[in-house]
């Protein structure tokens, strides 16, 4: 084979290998990920502010996800709630955020993150709201989820149902019918950024120590804010 | 021209550029070299890095300029059939020099480096029975390592916990390094600390601070999906700064201090309800 008939094939593999892996990216990005969602945002007296709402559930369940037994975050969309936990939000806005937790106790490994930073409800810094309560932490043995932003010094710890709850939520999305706690607080985006956000509470059945499956992969307990 | 002349000129070339770049390279390159001098052992990374950088420019000019010197004077002339030089056999003499040349460089390096570890750890975990220990108070914090964030103890000072390390400068500090789920390791750069952090085991690094600054913390082992995030920023603050933050993060945590539990040298809690 002459010369510039190699350097065509090397040339040739070199694209094909690089568009394989550009299609491998793209699917663990969007096929197999979470595509980013941009919360709406109202402006009020001309600031920014951003109505956040979304579910912590024990099983994502079959529609929304090939993997329906594993423990996911929901967001609520314009098209209804969805596995999606990479969002788009303004820098320098107003976030208000209700979360609707479905799922029960799996307990903190680490106790700090029972401690609620970085966030304000009823006028108190660092309290949340639980089930209209403000409260500033929580027995970390009945945390349920976390939801920590390290790079916006967020941390906010959602409690658990009791196992013994009744009318408990099978698979995700879950009604409001079902049995639930509700966390609210409020935080502030700053500079623009990709900031990412976690659960620390190891939640993930049947993986070694709870931190496999789920707490390893986005789109699940793990996500970004897209600061823009 | 001869062997020996190619050998007695390529050496003098050699020695006379060596002689000129290596203290150049002790006094200008040197102090630009990492981690810099946020702490004593900082300090003493940096007089190592430019020990080995100096001894090693001898070699690296002898590289270069042997290929250099080679592609000049011994490339074939343009269109001449390329034949190869001569072999080299029986020459004990070459054989003896580099064997001699490398094992004295080689020994000096290996006695150098233990005996600046030996000082006072050079800032590296020494495990839970750690061998070199510098004299005199220090300060303890505990570094927990966890996926996917650093928090910190201070026994000192009723051992609260925080996700922020602070350290008061001027001052020896204890870390002892541990992780409470898969192997992490603790690198705070700029203080020239780098110590594993192992699930069950205290490894205990020894770092002295000089005066304020800011340094950066990273986790130095791959340990999951936010491995790349695993990075902070630490402070070194005044004294009276320091005490003033701990009361105040005392303060600030005080909610959740009585769900921490007593202050031990590992921090492995048991297994969770949902572990597999």
């Amino acid at each position: 084979m002459r010369t510039g008939a190699k350097l065509l094939v090397v040339a040739l593999a070199i694209a094909v290998a690089g568009v394989l892996i550009g299609l491998y990216g793209w699917k663990l990005t969007y096929a197999n990920g979470s595509p980013a969602y941009t919360l709406p945002v109202t402006m009020v007296k001309g600031h920014p502010v951003v109505d956040l709402k979304i579910q912590t559930v024990a099983a994502i369940g079959p529609t929304l996800s090939t993997n329906p037994d594993w423990v996911s975050y929901l967001v609520k969309t314009t098209r209804g709630w969805k596995r999606e936990t990479v969002w788009n939000l303004p820098a320098n806005a107003t976030i208000h955020v209700t979360d609707y937790n479905f799922d029960g106790n799996s307990g903190l490994r680490n106790p700090l993150f029972g401690r609620m930073l970085g966030v304000y409800a009823g006028g108190q810094r660092n309290t949340v709201l639980l089930d209209g309560k403000p409260v500033s932490d929580i027995d970390p043995s009945t945390a349920s989820h976390v939801f920590a932003v390290t790079g916006l010094g967020i941390v906010v710890a959602f409690q658990g149902i009791p196992d013994n709850a009744t009318n408990q939520c099978g698979n995700a999305p879950c009604p409001m019918s079902t049995t639930h706690t509700t966390t609210q607080f409020t935080f502030h985006t700053t500079t623009p950024g990709h900031y990412r956000w976690q659960c620390f509470v190891p939640c993930a059945a049947g993986w070694i120590d709870g931190w496999g499956g789920p707490m390893q992969t986005i789109g699940y307990m793990d996500g970004f804010l897209n600061v823009a | 021209m001869a062997k020996h002349g190619h050998g007695r000129r390529f050496l003098i070339l050699w020695v006379g550029a060596s002689v000129i770049a290596t203290p150049l390279v002790a006094i200008f390159v040197g102090p630009l070299l990492p981690p810099g001098n946020a702490s004593v052992q900082a300090q003493e990374q940096v007089f190592d890095n430019t020990w080995m950088t100096s001894i090693c420019t001898p070699i690296f000019l002898f590289v270069v300029m042997f290929v250099v010197y080679a592609l000049i004077n011994f490339r074939a002339p343009r269109g001449e059939a390329l034949v190869d030089g001569p072999p080299l056999r029986h020459d004990s003499d070459i054989q003896t020099v580099w064997m001699a040349v490398t094992a004295t460089i080689v020994i000096f390096l290996a006695g150098f480096g233990s005996y600046e570890l030996l000082q006072n750890g050079a800032g590296g975990g020494q495990g839970p029975s750690p061998v070199a220990i510098p004299a005199g108070h220090k300060l303890d914090v505990q570094v927990i390592g966890q996926q996917w964030e650093f928090t910190y103890r201070y026994p000192g000072f009723g051992g609260f916990e925080t996700h922020e390390l602070v350290l008061p400068a001027d001052t020896y500090i204890a870390l002892h390094v541990t992780s409470l789920d898969v192997v992490h390791s603790f690198w705070a750069y700029e203080l020239g600390v780098k110590a594993d952090a192992n699930p069950g085991v205290d490894n205990v690094a020894y770092v002295r601070t000089n005066g304020t600054t800011l340094f950066h913390v990273h986790c130095a082992e791959l340990c999951g999906l936010w491995h790349g995030y695993m990075f902070s920023e630490g402070r070194v603050v005044s004294q009276a700064k320091f005490r003033a933050w701990a009361q105040q993060q005392q303060k600030l945590y005080q909610p959740i201090a009585k769900y921490l539990p007593a202050f031990s040298k590992t921090y492995l809690p048991d297994p969770q309800v949902r572990g597999g």
